[in-house]
């Protein structure tokens, strides 16, 4: 049935609001949270809803968030539906048991609201946390808008709990950026929402009694390899279930989600590679160089984990110059983890594009339009001398500028 | 006109400058938030013990409360939620001659570093901790903690807390810290001795102080001013450990005491561990 998408009510939400409420239509049984700046209103807002009778879950309010993955892990393993919210050091302090999660196969959906991991201490964004769950058997979904956030949930749910797949899912929006920005944001029915995500039917239940099964056994040398093999496989088959997913939700709802954006690249010679919020101030930069005739264009992953390689591949294969903007340097020595992603992507491209990476933004650090087209002048005049100047370098930055301590920055 | 030595000492106001970060203030605790209290009566303590500023270690975790580190002109580390305990035992351990001082909140030392606040105790490493205790997460927007009231309102317990809550002291106690005492944000003077105390003993003191989060705590908990949450909770809500002796169960009722509540000898951590060293070399020199 075609949606009548203009007859939707608007509502002016913020990241976290939207969030808080995406989780409230899917109603999960259980929510265990511990807050931290900048996703506590997330949790604030869902215990307010339980509170109110709003929804049937039963929430708890942990004592760390080591804690709140555990309870997470507790009660996907009895064969509830389980939702939580965290940032930063909190996702840093689930690291363990985010593993475990992946591991055991339970489809949890976290909400990260992106955020520095210190020292030093900093409460803003950018993406040190989720990329270094990166190879932590979840699925990433990085949002760039309040509105994608609030669907990326619904469909977080689906992707997790689809039977080929049985993995948790981070759904990453920029810290204060986007959870605290209020934008336009046109809600799903609530039974709308509940006939999308379905009902949720644990194959394996610690609760069901008459089959009583074991969870978090050991495996030693032999069939540990079998559990992190089909493990690999199912991480692989989410790719397709993002993609059906995604399908399923733009018909029911009129907004499309595919792997990634791509952002006039069609003809485009060079492109910025880039996740999250500051693709849409990237976006920008390309709107006004585009009416200049100069030939730009963006891709913005959505899907980060599994990496969609052949997809991105195929997308930037016609591109003469990429340049991949990283909010978080992995400390290799050898840039952030999506230049060295893609760049590896594109090593099976014939007459492959030059690259470069930029690592922008840590910390908070503004990223403002002129930092992008700073970025595409980069780009055209690598495009005109054939040759990469710098393969990578910190930008939005001056490091030879004196650092003030005593100001409000710290 | 020569001022009589007694009256100059009263009119000479305490020199806190000595004892800040310049450039660092003002702090960011709110309008009404007892933590500025409670770190002028540490900073009397410690000018009363008469410690160096560069033999001085104050480590916080996260929270209000440990902004308190931002602020001290001392060795100060502002380190991870809860984890100030397990940090401040590698520092002390590490150099023994370091006085230090661990400042941490309820919902620091209580929920997220609960385990390492009862290691901390149990090992009685001659650490003096501050437990700011006003029963919110007030940094992050006033959930409640492990010490809010059952009953108590907060942005996670809109229709009151149902969790009972922690006494830090009787933790502190039964986890083998060998100082425990308890004071007020409002009682300033009082608190700057039992602080002096903690700082004296060795081995693991632990001074929970009660204090008010007005904007959280006390918005929620229908406290109409800090100054009236100050009276209620801290003045009409605790007594002295003295007062209560001489009353009944039934008089003191809901009230907290105040003063100190243990006091006890123990071996302290870091000199058991140089004993055990003295006595291997003593005897492998034998052998
Ligand atoms: S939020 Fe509460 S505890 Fe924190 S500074 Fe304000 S009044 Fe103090």
């Amino acid at each position: 049935m075609a949606i009548a998408r203009n007859k939707r009510e608007q509502m002016g939400l913020t990241g976290n609001s939207a969030v808080a409420m995406a989780m409230k239509q899917v109603n999960p049984d259980v929510f265990p949270a511990y807050p931290i700046t900048p996703s506590t209103t997330v949790v604030e807002e869902f215990s307010s809803y339980v509170a109110d009778g709003a929804v049937d879950t039963e929430f708890i309010a942990v004592e760390s968030e080591h804690s709140a993955m555990s309870a997470c892990v507790g009660a996907a393993a009895a064969g509830a539906r389980v939702m939580t919210a965290t940032s930063s050091q909190g996702l840093a302090l689930m690291w363990e048991v985010l593993y475990i999660a992946s591991g055991l196969r339970l489809p949890i959906v976290l909400c990260d609201g992106n955020r520095a991991l210190s020292s030093p201490i900093n409460i803003h964004c950018d993406h040190s946390d989720t990329m270094g769950a990166r190879d932590s058997g979840w699925i990433h979904l990085y949002s760039e808008t309040v509105q994608e956030a609030y669907d990326n949930i619904f469909q977080a749910v689906r992707i997790a709990e689809h039977p080929d797949v049985m993995l948790p899912v981070m759904v990453c929006l920029d810290g204060f950026i986007t959870t605290h920005a209020i934008e336009n944001v046109t809600p799903i029915g609530d039974e709308e929402a509940q006939e999308f995500v379905g009902e949720y039917k644990a194959k394996n239940s610690l609760l069901d009694t008459d089959n009583p099964v074991t969870v978090g056994a050991m495996a030693l040398q032999e069939p540990y390899m079998v559990f992190k093999y089909q493990q690999s496989e199912a991480i692989k088959k989410a790719k397709d279930v993002v993609i059906e997913v995604g399908k399923e939700f733009e018909e029911k709802f009129g907004r499309e989600y595919g792997l990634f954006e791509s952002y006039r690249l069609e003809d485009a010679e060079v492109a910025v590679v880039i996740l999250s919020s500051a693709a849409g101030t990237t976006k920008v930069a390309v709107d006004e160089l585009r009416a200049r005739g100069k030939k730009v264009g963006l891709l913005r992953p959505r899907l980060f984990r599994p990496l969609p390689h052949a997809e991105i591949a195929e997308a930037l294969k016609g591109l003469k110059v990429v340049a991949c903007l990283d909010r978080t340097d992995s400390m290799s020595g050898f840039g952030g983890p999506l230049f060295n992603d893609v760049r590896s992507v594109l090593y099976e491209v014939e007459n492959r594009p030059l690259i470069f990476g930029r690592i922008f933004g840590l910390g908070g650090r503004d990223y403002q339009v002129k930092d992008a087209l700073a970025v595409f002048e980069e780009l055209l005049s690598t495009l005109e001398t054939g040759k990469v100047d710098e393969l990578i370098k910190y930008i939005t930055f001056d490091p030879e500028a004196p650092l003030s301590v005593d100001g409000s920055g710290c | 006109m020569a001022v009589p030595a007694a009256k100059q000492r009263l009119s000479v106001p305490f020199d806190y400058d000595k004892y800040l970060r310049p450039g660092k203030l003002p702090h960011i605790w709110c309008p009404g938030c007892g933590h500025g209290i409670v770190l002028k009566s540490l900073l009397r303590a410690i000018d009363k013990i008469g410690w160096e500023k560069d033999n001085l270690c104050m480590v916080s975790g996260i929270g209000c409360s440990s902004r308190t580190t931002g602020y001290v002109d001392c060795n100060t580390v502002h380190s991870l939620h809860g984890r100030a305990f397990a940090f401040a035992t590698g520092i002390k351990f590490s150099k023994p001659e370091l006085n230090t001082i661990v400042i941490s909140g309820d919902g620091d030392a209580m929920a997220i570093g609960g385990n390492h606040f009862i290691h901390l105790c149990r090992r009685n490493i001659d650490i003096t901790v501050l437990v700011y205790s006003n029963a919110i997460y007030g940094m992050t927007g006033g959930q409640y903690s492990p010490t809010t009231p059952a009953g108590s309102y907060a942005t996670t317990s809109r229709y009151g807390n149902i969790e009972p809550p922690f006494d830090p002291c009787e933790m502190a106690k039964a986890a083998g810290a060998t100082f425990v005492a308890r004071s007020t944000a409002y009682h300033t003077k009082e608190l700057e001795k039992i602080l002096l105390q903690a700082l004296e003993h060795k081995g693991t003191s632990v001074v929970d102080i009660i204090d008010s989060c007005p904007i959280y705590y006390g918005r929620m908990n229908k406290f109409k001013s800090a100054s009236h949450m100050m009276n209620g909770l801290e003045k009409d809500g605790t007594i002295t450990v003295a007062q209560a002796a001489k009353l009944t169960p039934e008089e003191i009722g809901g009230r907290q005491l105040r003063g100190i509540l243990h006091q006890a000898e123990r071996p302290e951590y870091c000199e058991n561990y140089d004993n055990i060293i003295v006595k291997q070399a003593t005897a492998t020199k034998g052998a």
